[in-house]
């Protein structure tokens, strides 16, 4: 671990990879952000499980049981937790499907569809279960920052990250806060 | 009348004149100054249930949408007080209904979004309710998404007082209030409803959509992404001193 950098870990639960997206359109402000923080567990270290951290990043609600895992993971090793984006704020495009039965879902999705061949819902004991709605990370873990948007802008996660990273409270301004 | 004829109140210290008959938030829009609102519209009377517009008069809360101005009142606003109450009423009006600003055509025109934006809303905090609201897109020409609603009542006042028709109305009380549209069948297509109805135009969130123009304006360059609500409140707001009849 390089000495005095900022540990930052990012993952994606049931999102789209839109806001780590938009965390790259940073562009090269990435080279500044570089000398102050090194990556944990991130999409882009390949680091399969987070250790103790300054900052976890996390993108997209918690739709399944491995979700709700790899968010208390983070929960539990970083001493700042954010919400980046729709889906990790309020549920997203995922959390459409709350008001419906998650039985009758699947059943359309894999017996019912029209064009399907002896479908059937997939019961491999590795895959996650599936949970009855999609929740915002809020209403699992204690979260300590929120970044509606989808995605916030490249400008908003810098602003976000910045102010992080130089120890002052995350504000956007007029233009910044954006939900869709 | 001169300006300097007119009785005043006092707005966060500022000296705001009115015309007898104005109300709190008439009279400080008029003069230039904004005090957030949301079922408020400057065109019809007030219904005071939002209450994002609560100020404190001589001390005690009221909704400045309803509070007549009187001489000599201390009204307070821009408290941190004040603005952390409207934060929480907008929190939970976003966590009671289906608000998915991504996928919504109302996006950026939407005055409960602005609202949130203009407050520091991140989240909404609470549990989501995810209620269960059909659409209604019977209708060929307008699409009726009641996951938005929030109950201010501006379609139901617009429909009956300015169209004529009564198309809209709430029904149920408390967490079981909802809005309805007043045809034996429930839909919209079996009303009189037509595209140049007031009813259309005063949806403040996205519940009553034109269809066919949904992102003619694309997103990013709508009313509130140009500017704050705080903004365009003002320039929207009447800037006569005769208090508005009829």
């Amino acid at each position: 671990m390089a000495e005095g950098r900022i540990r930052v870990a990012t993952a994606s639960l049931a999102g789209c990879f839109g806001c780590h997206m938009s965390l790259l359109d940073i562009d090269e402000r990435l080279f500044e952000l570089l000398e102050k923080i090194e990556f944990d567990r991130t999409p882009l270290t390949d680091i399969k499980h987070c250790g103790p951290c300054d900052i976890g990043i996390i993108e997209g609600g918690c739709c399944n049981a491995e979700n709700v895992e790899v968010l208390r993971e983070f929960r539990r090793n970083c001493k700042i937790l954010v919400a980046l984006g729709a889906c990790a704020v309020t549920g997203g495009l995922p959390a459409q499907r709350n008001h419906l039965d998650l039985g009758a879902c699947l059943s359309e999705v894999y017996l019912t569809e029209p064009g399907l061949v002896n479908g059937q819902i997939p019961n491999d004991p590795e895959l996650p279960l599936p949970l009855d709605q999609v929740h915002p990370l809020h209403e699992v873990v204690k979260v300590d920052y929120f970044v509606p948007g989808c995605p916030p802008s490249a400008d908003a996660i810098w602003k976000i990250l910045a102010d992080l990273v130089a120890g002052r409270t995350p504000r956007l301004g007029h233009g910044q806060i954006q939900y869709d | 009348m001169n300006e300097s004829d007119l009785p005043s109140f006092l707005l966060d210290g500022e000296e705001i004149p009115f015309t007898p008959g104005q109300t709190v938030i008439q009279a400080a829009l008029t003069a230039g100054h904004y005090i957030p609102h949301l079922c408020y519209h400057p065109e019809f009377v007030p219904h005071g249930s939002c209450k994002v517009c609560t100020v404190k008069a001589n001390g005690r809360p009221a909704a400045a949408c309803t509070l007549p101005a009187q001489a000599g009142l201390a009204v307070e606003s821009d408290t941190d007080e004040l603005n952390d109450l409207r934060r929480t009423l907008v929190q939970m009006l976003f966590a009671e209904g289906n608000h998915f600003c991504p996928s919504c055509e109302k996006s950026g025109n939407c005055m409960l979004q602005a609202l949130g934006y203009d407050l520091g809303v991140m989240t909404a905090g609470f549990r989501h309710f995810f209620p269960d609201r059909p659409v209604d897109a019977s209708h060929p020409d307008i699409l009726l998404d009641f996951n938005r609603c929030i109950f201010c009542k501006l379609c139901v006042r617009a429909s009956e007082e300015v169209d004529g028709k009564g198309v809209f109305s709430l029904t149920g009380r408390g967490i079981m209030r909802h809005l309805i549209v007043s045809a034996e069948s429930g839909r919209l297509a079996d009303t009189d409803i037509a595209l140049t109805d007031k009813a259309l135009e005063v949806c403040p969130v996205g519940v009553i959509l034109r269809k066919h123009v949904g992102f003619a304006v694309p997103i990013g360059r709508r009313r509130y992404d140009e500017r704050p609500i705080s903004a365009q409140a003002l320039d929207d707001a009447p800037r006569m001193m005769e208090p508005k009849h009829g």
